[in-house]
C-alpha cells in the first residue's frame, strides 16, 4: 500500500468526492465526517510520503502510474518541493473543512453532502497538480480544481455568481493559454513528461518556438496565480464567496499556481534563456504586485475586499522572491508560501467567522467586535501582525529571507516596494484592529460575549498558533524542507 | 506562396484566427452568453493546433493491423494519436467549464432579469 | 542555575508570567503575586551576573539557530547588563506602585494591563542582552506592540489617536531600521555585536554613513531625538505606571541604548569618525537638548513636561555615544541607569500627585510640601538630579560628558550641558518652590500622602540617585560597568583614550 502513497494522496479525495454526495442524501453529518476522515486521511498519507521523501538521499520519489514508464506513462513526483506543498494543502484543507462543519449545519444542511464532494475535488485537483510530474496531467487538474472551485466560490449568492463567472472567463482563457503553450514544447520535443522535456528542449535548438510556449505557460498560470496585473478576478471571488470556501481557496489555490511556475520555470526550463526572460518579467510584475496590492488594500472599506487586495500584494512578494533566483530569495519565497497560506487562512476563516456570528463585514462594522469574540479576533491580531511583517511571527523571517535576497541581487527598487508595503499593510491591518479591539461604544450597554462556535474557533487559534511559533522555530523547516527544495541550477 | 500552404499549415492559421476571435468576443461582447460562445471558441482553437500538430502527410489512423506487427513499424505510416487523446480530454474540460458557466448564466438570469454586462453592473450598484 | 544559561531565563521569566496572568483571572491578589515573583526572580537572576561581568566576561546563553547561518541569542555584556540591571529592578518598584495606582485610580482591565507590562519588560531585558542586531530588532519591535495596548489602555479617543501616532512612529521607523540591519547582514553575515565594531573596511565610506543614518533614524524615534520625538508628548495619555516605566525607561531607553550599541558595538567611533557622521550626531543631540528644555518651559501639563524633559535627557545619551572618548561614552552609560531613577522618581511623583492632589497642570501646588512630604522631597531630589545638581546621579552623567567634550575639543558642548541644566532648574523649581514655600490653599488642603505602595517606590527611587551621585559604584555598580563597557568599546576602535 505504502509504494503507492503519490497517487493515494489524489486518488483518496477523488474517490471521496463521488461517495459523499450519495451518502449526503441519507445523513449530512455522515457525508460531513467522510469527508473529515478522507482529508485527515489524505494529510496522513502526505506527510507519510513527505517523511519517506526527505529520509532519501536523492529526495526524488518517482512512482509510475499503472506501471507505465515513463516518458509514455504519467508520473507523479514527490520531491521536498512537491510534498511539502501536498502537507500544506492538505492540512488547510482539513482546518477549513472543520471550520466548514458549524457553517454548514446553520446555511443548508441540505447541500453538505454536494458542497463537499465539491470540495473534495478541488482538494484532489490541487494535490494533482502538485503531485504530477506531467505537463498535460497538470493541466487536467488545473481545470478539475478551478472547476470545483467556480462552482464552490458561486455558493456564496448572487453577486457570486457574477463574479465567478468573471473568474471562469479569465480562468478559461489562463488554461487555454496554457495548453496552447504545452501545445509548442510538445511540438519541439514529443513529450510531456517534465523530466524528459528539460533534458530534450536544449537538444531542440528553437529558441524562437520555445520563447512562444514559455510565454504562453507563464502568462496561463500567472493569471490563476494571480499576478499584478492578471489579478483582476481575484477580489470579488474572494469577497462574495463562503467563509470556508475563501478560508482554503485564497490560502492555497494561489500558491498552487505558483509553485506550478517555480516549477516550470525552474525545473523544466531552468536551462532556458526563455525562463530567465519570464523571470525578469515576472520580477517586475511582484514589484508591481506588492506596491499596487498594498495601495489598493488601503482603499478598501470591506474587510473582505481588502484581505484579497492584500493577496495579491502578497503573491508580489512570492514572485518577487522567485524571480530574484538566488538561494536565499527562493528560500524567502517558498517560506512566504508557506506563511501566506497559513496566516491568510486564518484572516479570512476569522473574518468569514465574525461576519456569520454578527453580520458585519466593513471595517467600521468591525468596531468593539473584539469584546464580543475575544479569541477570535486574537487569532485574528497574530495573523495581521504576521502579515504585516513584525517579529516574532513567522511573515517577518520571510519577510527578512526575501530582503537579504533583494540586497544580494541589489534590486533596491525591491526593497524599497516591501519596505512601503510593510508601512501600508501596517496601516490598513491597524485600523482594523484598533477597531476591533477598542472600538467600542462605552455609552452602550456592552453586546453579549459570545465567541465562534469550537469547530469554528479551533482551525483559526491552530493556524494563529502556528503563525507565532513557525516564527521562532522555523529552523528545521527551513533547512530539511525548503533548501531541499531549491531547484539544482540554483543549489 | 500557395504550392507552400499545406494542410498543417492551413489548419494552424485556422487555430490562430480561432484563437483571435475567441478573445476578441470575450473582451469586447458585452452579453455575458456570448462571451461564454467565445470562450468556447478559443478553446476550439487550441484544440484545433493540438489536431494539426499530430497531421502526417500520407498517414492512416495510429491502428496498427496484426500482419503487420511482425516486421518493423514505420511511424511515418500512422497519424500521431497522442495529441487526439490529449485533446478528448480537452473536450471534456470544456464541457465542464460550459456546464459550469451555464448554470452560473441561468441564476445570474433569474436573480436580475438580464445578462446583459452594463444593465448588470447597474443591478449590482443598486 | 548555570550561569550561561541566565541571560534566557532573565528574558523568558517575565514572558512566563505573561501567559501565567490571564490564568489568575478575576483574582487581583494572585495577578499580583505572579507579578511580584517574576519581578523579583528577573531581578534577581540580571543580579546575579554581575560579578562574573565585572570580571570581564561576557555570559551568553544556547543560541536559536535560523537559517542561512543566522541565530537568535543572548548575551550579557557590562553595557547590556547595566540596562538590564536598570529595567528589572525598577520594574520590581513599578509593579509596586502600579498596584496602589491602580487601586487608587480604578483603572480597567488590570489583567491585560499586566500582561503587556510583563511582555515590556522581557522585550527590554531582550534588547539589553541581544548579541547581534537580528535578537535585537526582534525585541525591539515586540516592545512597540506590546506597548502598544498600554498607550490606548484608557480607550479613549484621546489615547486611540495617540496609539496612533505611536504606531505610525515606531513601526514607521522600525522597518527603515530592518533595512539597515538587513544591509548589516548582507556586508558582514552572522556578526555579533563586537566592542569597538565589525563593520570596518567592509564598505566605502558612503554607503557606511547612509547605513548609519538609516541606524539613527530606526533608533531616534525610540531614543526621540528631534525632529523624530512628536509620539513621547502625544503617549503621555497612558496611566502614569506606564509613562513612568515605558517613556522614562524601557522604549525611550532602548532607543538610546540602541544608538550606544550600534555607535559602539556595530561601527566603532573610528569608523563613524571617518565618514564625518558623529558630528552630525552631535549637532542632532545638542540641538535636541536645547530645543527641547526650551518646549518644556512652556508646557502646563506636567507629564507633558516630563516628557520634554526625557527628549533633552536621551540626547545627552547620545551625545556622549557621538562623541565617543571614554569618559563621553562612560557618562552616556552611566545616564542610562542615572537618568532612569531619577525621571521614575518624577513620573511616580506624577501619579501620586494625580491620584492623592487631583493636579496634572504645573500650576497649584501650593503648600503640597507639607501635605505629601515624601512625595514632595523626592519630586526635589529627582528635579534637582536632572538638572545636574552636585552630589545627585545626574551630575556623574554631566561631568563625564564635559570631559568627554573638552578631550574631544568641543567646548562648545559644555555650554550646551550648562544652558540645560540653567533651563531644566528653570521648568522645576517654581513647582518645588510653590510646592514648600507657599501656604495651602483650599484646594491643596486636604491632600493626603500617597498611600505606602506608591509612596515606598518613589522614596527608594530618590534615594537611589541620591546615592547613585554619592557613591556612583556601590550596590549594582552602574559607574563601574560603564567605565568597563566604555574602555572595551574604545580599545575594541582603537579610539581616543
Amino acid at each position: 500500500m505504502s509504494e503507492h502513497l503519490p497517487i493515494l494522496i489524489v486518488v483518496v479525495p477523488l474517490s471521496a468526492a463521488l461517495v459523499v454526495p450519495l451518502l449526503g442524501r441519507r445523513s449530512s453529518t455522515a457525508a460531513h465526517a467522510v469527508t473529515l476522515a478522507t482529508l485527515a486521511a489524505t494529510l496522513v498519507a502526505a506527510s507519510v510520503a513527505l517523511t519517506r521523501v526527505l529520509r532519501t538521499a536523492d529526495g526524488v520519489w518517482q512512482y509510475e502510474l499503472g506501471g507505465w514508464a515513463p516518458p509514455w506513462g504519467i508520473e507523479y513526483v514527490l520531491d521536498p518541493l512537491s510534498g511539502g506543498m501536498s502537507v500544506l494543502v492538505a492540512s488547510l484543507a482539513l482546518a477549513a473543512a472543520i471550520y466548514a462543519g458549524p457553517y454548514l449545519r446553520t446555511s443548508g444542511p441540505d447541500r453538505i453532502g454536494l458542497f463537499d464532494s465539491l470540495y473534495l475535488l478541488l482538494v484532489a485537483g490541487l494535490l494533482g497538480i502538485v503531485a504530477t510530474g506531467d505537463l498535460f496531467n497538470l493541466y487536467v487538474f488545473l481545470e478539475i480544481s478551478s472547476i470545483a472551485a467556480y462552482a464552490l466560490l458561486a455558493t456564496g449568492g448572487d453577486r457570486a455568481a457574477v463574479a465567478t463567472f468573471r473568474y471562469l472567463l479569465v480562468g478559461t482563457v489562463a488554461a487555454s493559454c496554457y495548453l496552447l503553450g504545452i501545445g509548442y514544447l510538445y511540438a519541439l520535443t514529443g513529450t510531456l513528461n517534465m523530466t524528459d522535456l528539460s533534458a530534450r528542449l536544449a537538444a531542440a535548438d528553437q529558441p524562437t518556438a520555445t520563447a512562444v510556449g514559455v510565454g504562453l505557460i507563464v502568462i496561463g498560470l500567472a493569471i490563476k496565480a494571480a499576478v499584478f496585473p492578471f489579478h483582476g478576478w481575484l477580489p470579488d471571488a474572494y469577497t462574495y464567496a463562503p467563509p470556508p470556501v475563501t478560508g482554503f481557496v485564497a490560502a492555497v489555490m494561489t500558491k498552487v499556481s505558483a509553485y506550478a511556475l517555480y516549477r516550470v520555470l525552474y525545473f523544466v526550463l531552468g536551462a532556458e534563456p526563455a525562463a530567465a526572460s519570464a523571470l525578469v518579467f515576472l520580477g517586475w510584475a511582484g514589484v508591481a504586485a506588492i506596491v499596487a496590492g498594498s495601495w489598493l488594500a488601503l482603499a478598501q472599506s470591506d474587510v473582505r475586499r481588502m484581505l484579497a487586495y492584500s493577496s495579491v500584494g502578497q503573491m508580489g512578494y512570492i514572485i518577487f522572491g522567485f524571480s530574484l533566483g538566488s538561494p536565499i530569495a527562493i528560500v524567502g519565497a517558498l517560506f512566504h508560501v508557506l506563511n501566506h497560506a497559513l496566516m491568510k487562512g486564518c484572516l479570512f476563516l476569522v473574518t468569514g467567522g465574525i461576519r456569520w456570528r454578527t453580520g458585519l463585514s466593513s471595517v467600521a462594522g468591525f468596531a468593539g467586535v473584539g469584546r464580543r469574540l475575544p479569541l477570535s479576533a486574537t487569532a485574528f491580531a497574530v495573523a495581521a501582525v504576521s502579515m504585516v511583517g513584525l517579529p516574532p511571527t513567522a511573515g517577518f523571517f520571510s519577510k527578512w529571507y526575501l530582503l537579504l535576497g533583494a540586497f544580494e541581487a541589489e534590486a533596491w527598487l525591491g526593497v524599497a516596494a516591501l519596505v512601503g508595503s510593510s508601512w501600508l499593510s501596517a496601516i490598513y491591518f491597524f485600523r482594523v484592529l484598533e477597531r476591533l479591539f477598542l472600538g467600542a461604544d462605552e455609552s452602550r450597554p456592552a453586546p453579549e460575549r459570545r465567541d465562534l462556535p469550537f469547530g469554528m474557533l479551533a482551525p483559526a487559534l491552530v493556524l494563529a498558533l502556528v503563525v507565532l511559533l513557525l516564527g521562532l522555530f522555523h529552523q528545521p523547516v527551513v533547512t530539511h524542507l525548503l533548501e531541499r527544495a531549491l531547484p539544482p541550477t540554483v543549489s | 506562396m500557395i504550392d507552400s500552404l499545406d494542410a498543417s499549415t492551413v489548419q494552424y492559421l485556422q487555430a490562430a484566427a480561432l484563437l483571435l476571435v475567441g478573445l476578441y468576443g470575450i473582451i469586447a461582447r458585452s452579453h455575458l452568453l456570448r462571451k461564454l460562445m467565445a470562450m468556447n471558441i478559443l478553446q476550439v482553437a487550441v484544440i484545433v493546433f493540438f489536431i494539426a500538430l499530430s497531421t502526417k502527410f500520407g498517414a492512416t489512423v495510429p491502428v496498427v493491423p496484426a500482419a503487420a506487427t511482425a516486421g518493423p513499424i514505420d511511424p511515418a505510416a500512422y497519424v500521431n494519436p497522442l495529441p487526439h487523446a490529449l485533446m478528448l480530454t480537452a473536450i471534456v474540460v470544456s464541457v465542464s467549464t460550459t456546464g459550469v458557466a451555464l448554470a452560473l448564466l441561468i441564476r445570474i438570469r433569474r436573480r436580475f432579469g438580464t445578462l446583459n454586462e452594463p444593465a448588470l453592473l447597474d443591478r449590482l450598484r443598486e | 542555575m548555570d550561569l550561561a544559561a541566565r541571560p534566557l531565563a532573565a528574558v523568558l521569566v517575565s514572558l512566563l508570567a505573561a501567559t501565567l496572568l490571564p490564568l489568575a483571572g478575576r483574582r487581583p491578589a494572585l495577578r499580583e503575586a505572579i507579578t511580584f515573583a517574576a519581578a523579583g526572580l528577573k531581578l534577581a537572576l540580571v543580579a546575579s551576573m554581575l560579578p562574573a561581568v565585572l570580571d570581564g566576561q561576557a555570559i551568553e546563553s544556547a543560541r536559536l539557530p535560523l537559517a542561512a547561518g543566522l541565530t537568535l541569542g543572548f548575551r550579557a555584556d557590562a553595557l547590556g547588563l547595566l540596562f538590564a540591571l536598570t529595567a528589572s529592578s525598577l520594574w520590581l518598584l513599578t509593579s509596586l506602585y502600579s498596584v496602589g495606582y491602580l487601586r487608587a485610580a480604578a483603572v480597567p482591565r488590570q489583567t491585560a494591563y499586566y500582561v503587556s507590562f510583563a511582555v515590556c519588560l522581557s522585550a527590554t531585558v531582550g534588547i539589553a542582552f541581544a548579541a547581534n542586531l537580528l535578537t535585537f530588532f526582534v525585541c525591539y519591535e515586540v516592545l512597540t506592540l506590546a506597548t502598544y495596548p498600554l498607550v490606548v489602555h484608557a480607550q479613549t479617543a484621546e489615547a486611540r489617536s495617540a496609539g496612533r501616532r505611536y504606531l505610525v512612529y515606531t513601526l514607521g521607523a522600525g522597518q527603515v531600521l530592518l533595512v539597515a540591519i538587513v544591509w548589516t547582514e548582507s556586508v558582514a553575515p552572522g556578526a555579533d555585536f563586537t566592542p569597538g565594531g565589525f563593520l570596518a573596511g567592509r564598505a566605502e565610506a558612503g554607503v557606511l554613513a547612509a547605513a548609519f543614518a538609516l541606524f539613527i533614524v530606526g533608533c531616534g524615534v525610540k531614543a526621540a531625538i528631534m525632529p523624530l520625538h512628536g509620539w513621547l508628548p502625544a503617549a503621555m495619555v497612558a496611566p502614569t505606571p506606564v509613562s513612568a516605566l515605558l517613556h522614562a525607561v524601557a522604549v525611550v531607553k532602548a532607543g538610546a541604548f540602541g544608538v550606544v550599541r550600534i555607535v559602539g558595538y556595530v561601527f566603532g567611533v573610528d569608523v563613524l569618525r571617518a565618514t564625518g557622521a558623529d558630528t552630525v550626531l552631535i549637532v542632532a543631540a545638542a540641538a535636541t537638548i536645547l530645543i527641547a528644555s526650551m518646549r518644556a518651559l512652556g508646557e502646563d501639563h506636567l507629564k507633558r513636561l516630563l516628557a520634554y524633559s526625557t527628549i533633552g535627557q536621551l540626547s545627552y545619551i547620545v551625545l556622549g555615544a557621538a562623541l565617543g572618548s571614554v569618559a563621553a561614552l562612560t557618562g552616556a552609560m552611566f545616564h542610562i541607569a542615572g537618568h532612569g531613577f531619577m525621571k521614575i522618581t518624577m513620573f511616580f511623583c506624577a501619579g501620586a500627585l494625580h491620584t492623592q492632589a487631583h493636579r496634572d497642570g504645573v500650576h497649584g501646588f501650593d503648600g503640597l510640601g507639607r501635605q505629601m512630604p515624601v512625595t514632595m522631597t523626592a519630586f526635589a531630589v529627582g528635579a534637582c538630579g536632572l538638572a545636574g545638581v552636585p552630589l545627585l546621579a545626574g551630575f556623574i552623567a554631566k561631568w563625564n560628558l564635559g570631559v568627554g567634550a573638552l578631550t574631544a575639543g568641543d567646548e562648545i558642548i559644555v555650554g550646551v550641558l550648562v544652558v540645560s541644566g540653567l533651563l531644566n532648574a528653570a521648568y522645576f523649581f517654581p513647582i518645588i518652590y510653590d510646592a514648600f514655600f507657599k501656604a495651602p490653599t483650599t484646594e491643596t488642603a486636604d491632600a493626603r500622602e500617597a498611600p505606602w505602595p506608591m509612596a515606598l517606590p518613589l522614596g527608594v527611587t530618590a534615594a537611589v540617585a541620591l546615592v547613585l551621585g554619592v557613591a556612583p559604584s556601590v550596590g549594582f555598580r552602574f559607574f563601574a560597568l560603564a567605565r568597563l563597557a566604555a574602555e572595551s568599546v574604545v580599545a575594541g576602535s582603537g579610539g581616543l583614550p
